[in-house]
């Protein structure tokens, strides 16, 4: 008897969801890769320019210095600029291969990014082929066994958001935001999005502040009984720092980031 | 390349959690498509699958063997609507190494010959999938 796959019915395994090609068998590989992962963060906000990177790589570099075994995917699929944000030289970096690709370690980070395979060439791509790199990334990557993964998204409620919904078990996402109208009602989107989905984000981190924490963002973080992890002050040395990461983990933004990671610790 | 490993291991644990969550204990023969842009190495993925498929690794279900399908790629550009063959063009090594792992990043590389857009789709031959398996 034949059974074709991309006919099968009444299969409801979240995991082998037929296609019209058959199944696509990187999603049982997606949950292997990342079942030795204690803690998987992606670092979101629907809002662009609020500081996603700049959050996601500070979070990467606190947790290293305090030997926790520290992975950073860049999902930004079309725009990839963590690389850049650290100063790691992706031409010379590669990922290594041994029965799928180990990312190489740079400022004891375990890093990825399509920026190895494209460069600085202009990857645009449409919704169902950033899926696909999701999912091919996710498939091939050894990250062996880490304390935390991040993952450095995108703005938009879009394929990435989706995937991370779709394909991970229980990402704990730290959601990023600055005091304006415009951020903080996106980032409540975000957070609706994600309490309908049954993920519970580790906290909210406000970018860019004047002062102390903005009583808007902690009156948010109350509404959705969400924890307020801290607030990194609007800093003009993290301009400067940009592609010197030794530089960007000295700035007062760093330090405020610094302040919270034990918080983030505790949940390994 | 070695990364038919990580594609092998993705296709026996897909076939295993199929298999097993339908009751089927064997699996005769398991149909694989291979997308000739992902450029697998068809030697070392049946090697690996075979590999995978002994004890102890796989416990649930007995897969006695693999038929390997070639699928031809072809694009087609979204804007022009030009249609055309990927084996017809001509790209560097680097290139054809990165599609290997990744095969959308064609897209930084590659343009429509007669448009010259990279709004182009994959209309098949992208990469691996199970097609098919056979049972008792």
């Amino acid at each position: 008897m034949t059974l074709k796959l991309s006919e099968a019915e009444g299969f409801i395994l979240k995991a082998l969801k037929p296609t019209e090609e058959g199944f696509d068998p990187r999603v049982t590989a997606i949950q292997r890769r990342l079942a030795s992962i204690k803690l998987i963060t992606p670092v979101m906000s629907p809002k662009g320019g609020v500081g996603k990177t700049l959050v996601a790589c500070l979070l990467a570099l606190k947790m290293a210095d305090k030997g926790a075994k520290v992975g950073l995917l860049d999902l930004d699929i079309t725009n990839p600029t963590a690389h850049m944000m650290l100063g790691m030289n992706v031409a010379e970096n590669k990922p290594i291969e041994d029965k799928g690709v180990v990312p190489p370690k740079f400022q004891r980070i375990s890093f990825m990014t399509i920026a190895y395979y494209v460069g600085e060439e202009p990857l645009p791509l449409r919704g169902a082929d950033v899926d696909n790199v999701i999912k091919e990334v996710l498939a091939v990557t050894i990250w062996n066994s880490l304390d935390s993964l991040l993952m450095d998204l995108p703005p938009g409620l879009s394929d990435e958001t989706l995937d991370i919904l779709e394909l991970l078990e229980k990402p704990r996402p730290v959601v990023v935001t600055t005091a304006d109208l415009l951020s903080l009602k996106s980032v409540e989107k975000l957070l609706k999005l994600l309490d309908e989905n049954g993920v519970k984000p580790l906290g909210v981190v406000e970018n860019m502040s004047r002062g102390d924490a903005d009583t808007k963002v902690l009156e948010l973080c109350k509404q959705y009984s969400v924890k307020f992890l801290g607030a990194l002050p609007f800093d003009h040395d993290v301009g400067a720092s940009l592609g010197n990461a030794e530089r960007l983990s000295r700035t007062k933004a760093a330090q405020a980031v610094e302040a919270f990671i034990d918080e983030i610790l505790k949940e390994f | 390349m070695v990364h038919e490993w990580a594609l092998a291991q993705a296709i026996v644990d897909s076939v295993e959690e199929y298999a097993s969550s339908e009751g089927i204990g064997k699996v005769k023969k398991v149909i694989v498509k291979i997308g000739e842009l992902q450029a697998i190495d068809k030697e070392i993925l049946m090697f690996a699958l075979n590999e995978l498929s002994k004890q102890p690794y796989v416990r649930k279900v007995n897969i006695e063997g693999y038929e390997l399908k070639d699928e031809e790629a072809i694009l087609k550009c979204r804007v022009c609507g030009n249609e055309w063959k990927f084996r017809d063009m001509k790209l560097n090594e680097d290139v054809m190494e990165s599609a290997h792992f990744v095969p959308e990043v064609i897209h930084a590389f590659v343009k429509c010959p007669y448009c010259n857009s990279r709004d182009f789709e994959v209309v098949r031959g992208r990469g691996v999938y199970i097609e098919s398996i056979e049972t008792d």
